[in-house]
This record gives structure tokens, sequence and C-alpha cells, in this order.
């Protein structure tokens, strides 16, 4: 049982307060989408989380995770940007990430057909659309396993078919004692406990 | 009033208040003292009147060096305890040393004309000071070229303290490349027999010019506080205005 | 380790897929080269006095332009994101990258000096002195100008704000490495007295480099 909890935190971007006070948590099993309009700290958040971000103030902790490694080693990240390199073929993008990140790791080729790009395992990612390379990028987070999912606005640029292949792979990651946080604008289509930002205090 | 207090920027502006105008007027006597020794001392055998320009040049080329130092200190005090003042303290301390290493360098040259009968030579101090002089002028570059201030502290403090690392290597390389080249042009600065007849007078310049130094550093870093603030309140009010 | 071998082997990978990342780079220092006897006249004595310092400012000036994009790209993409986020610590994450780099761009200088070599009518004893403290002297420039690629996605900028704050860092490599190479070509001073200062400054780059590197990316990626 894993529960990941933040307290009294404080971002501050540029000068400018983006948020404070702010706590949240999330246990096993259990998925938070941040919501909210343009600018109110969602992604923000997930980079504070992802300790891409320094908070100014509060803390973040994930209790019955491993103690050896921080929060941010033991999430994956899925961002705006699908962290792909157009040169190298879909295989050696996926296969690099699996390679690069390390821990608990499976096979690339099958994560490749969970997100229905198994033939295109061959081909450079310059050729894939928008859709197809946000698949690639989430076979990462199924090719590595990590248990906390930090997911920026993650059915954005997928299709009906493909945020229903999202769905189902969010509920595995839940069923297996994931935590998912996610920051969207719409529905993620799983159960979810909602957390605004943003709105009046 | 500890040590800790001073961190905190209003205490800092509060504190400051108080002591600038001493520390301005000990500099000032001070510097009155040392330029009337300076002008008594007598002049060297060898070099004549030009000796005295050494009690201005001595003096900024040692700050040239003291205050990449204090920049050191205050970019360890940015990227390992994230202190606010830090920032202001590495930031506002940049171009007071610039303008030291210029007068260092302005001085050399004069210094060295009557010597070498040119303004330049690629002697191996004064290269090593129009060396650590662009890189004064790289850092104030990189200050101005970020709009975010933090995010400027993160890289300016980075480039200082490898600048603090390098400056060692530099001063070592350019001796050896110094003495490869021209092995008879090194002329004495100074020398350890310097007689107490200009030793005295050196001694009161340099302590007048680091003091000059601390309070020109301590009026530039309230200036610098005031300056964020008065951003900060800017953005606040253009955040209201969207609100 | 494995971590590190799979950064490098795609970094290497995509130098050599990508527009010929690395030959641009021989290209330029090529081209430097060229435009030196226009500048100074077709002088075959003068050229040859000059040839280790002009090779020298030609790899000096093709490693730090080269380097621009080491970090840049990968911020560009998220993938940045990854790497500092990962279990392998961030100083060796980027001294991998730097070698890497070294690899696909500063070898293949190396490479090229004999060509470069023979156009500024040095011998061969004092080609094969150049080339030798080229390939101690270049990890040193890769590893500095490193911190440089750091601070432009710090900054957000690149071009020549770095070249102006990394270049006077470089002047002791290049100090050395011209020496070296004359003492080898014309004395009086043995070659292994430089060459070894210059394989210390290489050694000394390796550990400032990532250190600083890292201490800019880490937190500076907002």
């Amino acid at each position: 049982m894993m529960r990941l909890s933040g307290q009294n935190l404080r971002c501050v971007r540029g000068g400018r307060e983006v948020f404070a006070g702010l706590g949240f948590a999330a246990s096993s099993g259990e998925a938070l989408a941040i919501t909210g309009p343009n600018g109110s700290g969602k992604t923000s958040l997930l980079r504070v989380i992802a300790g891409l971000l320094v908070a100014a103030e509060g803390s973040i902790a994930l209790d019955g995770g491993e103690a050896e490694l921080t929060v941010a080693e033991q999430a994956h990240y899925l961002g705006h940007r699908d962290a792909l390199k157009p040169a190298l073929s879909v295989l050696e993008n996926l296969s690099f990430w699996r390679d690069f990140l390390g821990g608990d790791s499976g096979d690339a080729v099958r994560c490749l057909a969970s997100v229905g790009l198994d033939h295109a395992t061959h081909l450079p990612a310059a050729y894939l659309s928008a859709g197809q390379r946000r698949r690639l990028s989430i076979a990462r987070l199924l090719v590595v396993r990590r248990p906390v999912w930090l997911l920026d606005e993650p059915t954005s640029a997928l299709d009906t078919k493909g945020q229903d292949l999202f769905v189902g792979l969010m509920r595995d990651h839940l069923a297996g004692g994931g935590i998912v946080i996610a920051a969207t604008h719409t529905a993620l289509g799983i159960d979810v406990r909602e957390m605004r930002m943003g709105g009046a205090p | 009033m500890s040590l800790i207090d001073l961190a905190n920027p209003t205490k800092f502006l509060a504190l400051t208040a108080r002591v600038l105008p001493w520390l301005a007027g000990a500099t000032a006597i001070l510097l009155l003292v040392g330029l009337y020794q300076s002008a008594m001392a007598p002049d060297d055998y060898q070099q004549g009147a030009t000796v005295k320009i050494m009690f201005i040049h001595v003096p900024n080329a040692w700050l040239s060096m003291f205050v990449w130092g204090i920049m050191s200190i205050a970019s360890l005090g940015t990227l390992v305890w994230r202190h606010p003042l830090a920032d202001v303290a590495a930031k506002s301390a940049a171009p007071i040393g610039a303008a030291f290493t210029f007068l260092a360098l302005v001085t050399g040259s004069l210094w060295g004309r009557p010597m070498w009968g040119t303004y330049w030579e690629w002697d191996a101090r004064l290269t090593s000071v129009l060396i650590l002089f662009l890189m004064y002028l790289g850092l104030i570059a990189l200050w101005h070229a970020v709009e975010d201030p933090s995010r400027a502290a993160r890289a300016a403090a980075v480039l200082t303290l490898v600048g603090a690392i390098n400056i060692p290597i530099i001063k070592f390389s350019v001796d050896w490349w110094n003495t490869l080249h021209q092995p008879a042009s090194v002329i004495r600065m100074g020398g350890p027999t310097l007689d107490n007849a200009f030793l005295i007078p050196l001694l009161v310049m340099a302590i007048a010019f680091s003091l000059l130094f601390i309070t020109l550093h301590l009026a530039a870093m309230r200036n610098e506080i005031l300056r964020r603030r008065v951003r900060s309140l800017q953005m606040m009010q253009a955040n209201q205005r969207a609100a | 380790m494995t971590a590190l071998s799979a950064l490098m082997r795609r970094d290497i990978r995509i130098a050599l897929r990508v527009g010929g990342g690395a030959l641009i780079g021989v290209l330029f220092f090529l081209t430097v080269t060229v435009l030196m006897p226009f500048a100074v006249g077709p002088d075959l004595a003068l050229l040859t006095r000059l040839g280790p310092a002009i090779l020298w400012l030609g790899a000096l000036l093709a490693s730090l332009l080269t380097l621009d994009r080491l970090f840049m790209a990968d911020h560009e993409d998220g993938s940045l994101d990854l790497i500092v986020m990962s279990r392998t610590p961030l100083e060796l994450a980027c001294a991998a990258k730097a070698l890497a780099h070294w690899l696909a761009a500063g070898l293949p200088l190396i490479v090229a000096t004999p060509v470069l070599g023979l156009l500024l009518n040095l011998d061969g004893s004092a080609t094969l002195a150049v080339a030798l403290t080229l390939l101690a002297g270049t990890p040193a420039l890769t590893f500095t100008g490193m911190i440089g690629a750091a601070l432009a996605v710090t900054l957000h900028r690149g071009g020549l704000l770095l070249a102006v704050l990394v270049l006077p860092l470089s002047i002791p490599v290049l100090i050395f490495g011209v020496a070296a190479s004359q003492a080898a070509i014309i004395g009086p001073l043995p070659f292994g007295t430089p060459f070894s200062i210059l394989c210390a400054l290489s050694l000394v780059s390796f550990v400032v480099g990532p250190f600083a590197a890292a201490a800019s990316l880490r937190h500076g990626l907002d």
C-alpha cells in the first residue's frame, strides 16, 4: 500500500506565486484529477511532484515506496512533449527509454503491441502522426514499471479509440496498485477524485 | 541583531541604512589620508614619480580578484541554500568588480607606458587581468540577458563558481605562456623588497579601496532589493487587472 | 551502466543520422583553415609557423559551435525532463552525453587534421604532434563547453552569449595545446611538459564540467 502526499506546497515562477498552501494525497489504486482553468498551476504542480520544479515551501512524500529513491525516481512523467527523437525508429526510441530508465522493465515489442504500434516498430518516429507519437510515449509508461504516473493532458492528442485504449491501461495500472495523478480539462473515463485548482478560495 | 536577521531583506535594508553613512565617511577619510600619503611618498630611484600609480593600481588589482571571491561565496549561497539575498549580493557585485578590474587595467597600462614605450604589452599580469575583465563583462551580460532574476541567478552562480576554479588555472597558464614567449619583458611590480615608505601608503590605500567596495556593494544591494520590490509590485498590479 | 551506455549509443546514433552533424563540424573546421591563407597571405613558411595555432583555433571554434544544442535538443522535445528525473545521477548522464558528443563530433576533427596539415605545409611529424595534442585537448574543450550548453537551457538562449562566456575558460587549453605542438615542431621545450599539463587540464574538466552542467540543469528547467 502506497500513499503519495504533498503538504503546504507553494510554487513561485518568475517572481509570480502560482499556488500556495496546497495539499493533496492519493493512495494505491486511486486516481487524482487536477482540474482548473489555464494558468491555475496544474502543470506546475505536476512538475513540482516530478522534482522538475522546486517548491518554495512544503514537502512531498511517497509512503510505502522504496526508501532510498526519491519520488521523482519512482514516477513516470508524461508531459506535453513526447520525448521522442524523430531520427530513431519507434523501437529504438522505446528501447532507449527502457534501458535508460532501468528498474523493473518489460519487453519493448510487447508494449508497442499493447498501444497498437507493433506494425511500425522499424519506422522512424518522424513518420508518426501526433496520435501515434502520443501512443509511443504512453508505451514508455508500460515498458518500465513505476508506481506513480504523472500525466499532463494525457488524452489531448488521442482519438476516441486511443482514449479507450489509454483508459484500459490506466485501469490496469490502478488495479496493480499504482497511483495516477493527471492534469486534465476533459473527463478521463475512469473513477477519479477531483481536485480543483485556481478557484475562488 | 544576529547574522540570521541580516539575511532578511527588510532587516538588511534597515541595518544598512544606519551603517552606510558611517561607512561612506570612513571610506572618504581613509581615501584622503591614503592619497595624501601616496603623494608624499618618495620617488622610486628607477621609475621616478610613475611608481605612485602603484598606490591606485595594486588596490584595484587586489579588489578585482577579491570581488570575484565575494561573488563565489554568494553563488554558493544561491546554489546550496537558495537564499534570495545571495542572488542580490552576486548580481550587484559584478558591475563594481568589473569597474575595479577596468581601473586596474587602465592604471597598469599607464604605469607600463614609460617602461615599455607602448600602452599595451602582453605582460602576464595585465593579460590575466584583461581575461578577468572579459569574464566580468560576460557575467554582466548574462545577468542582463534573462528577464527572470532567479533563473539568471542560478546560471550566473554556476558560471561564477566555474570561473573561480578557472581563474587560478588561467593565471598559471598565462604566466607560463608569457615566460615562454617574452622572458625579458616581465617588469617587477612592487616585489618583496618594498620599502616602508611605500608599504604604509599602499596598505592604507588597500584598506580604503576595500571599504569603498563594501560601501558601494551595500548601496548597490539596497538598490537591487528595491528594484525587485518594484518589479513584484508591478507584477501584482498586472495580476489584479487580469483578475 | 546500461543506462549510460544506452544514452551514449542514442546520442551517437542521432548525431550520425541527422544531417551529418559530425560532418558539419569538420566542414566548418576545413573552411576556417582555408580562410587563413587569405587573411595572412599564401606564404608557406609563415603558414608552417602559424599552422598549429590555426588548427587549434579552428578546432576550438568548431567544437564550441557544435556544442550549442547538446542539451537544447533534449530540452525542446521533453527528453531532458525524463533524464533529470531518472535514477541515473545527472552528473554521470551529462558526462555520458559530452563523451558521446566528443566521439561523434570531436574525433572526426582529429581525423581530418592530417588533410588540413597538408594545406598548411606541415610535415608528417608536425601534423602528428598537432593531432596528438588535439586528441588530448579537445575533450577538455567539449567538457568545458558543455557548461555553456547547459546554461543555454537555463537561460533559454544560446549563440553568441555562450561563446562569450565559455571562450575565456578555454584559454588554458589553447595555450598548452599550441605550446605542445610548437614544442614538438621547433622546440626548444620538451614536448612532454606542456603535453602533460594539457592532459591534466582535460582531467580537471572531466570533473568540473559534468558537475557544473548538472548544477545548472537541475531545477533550472521551468
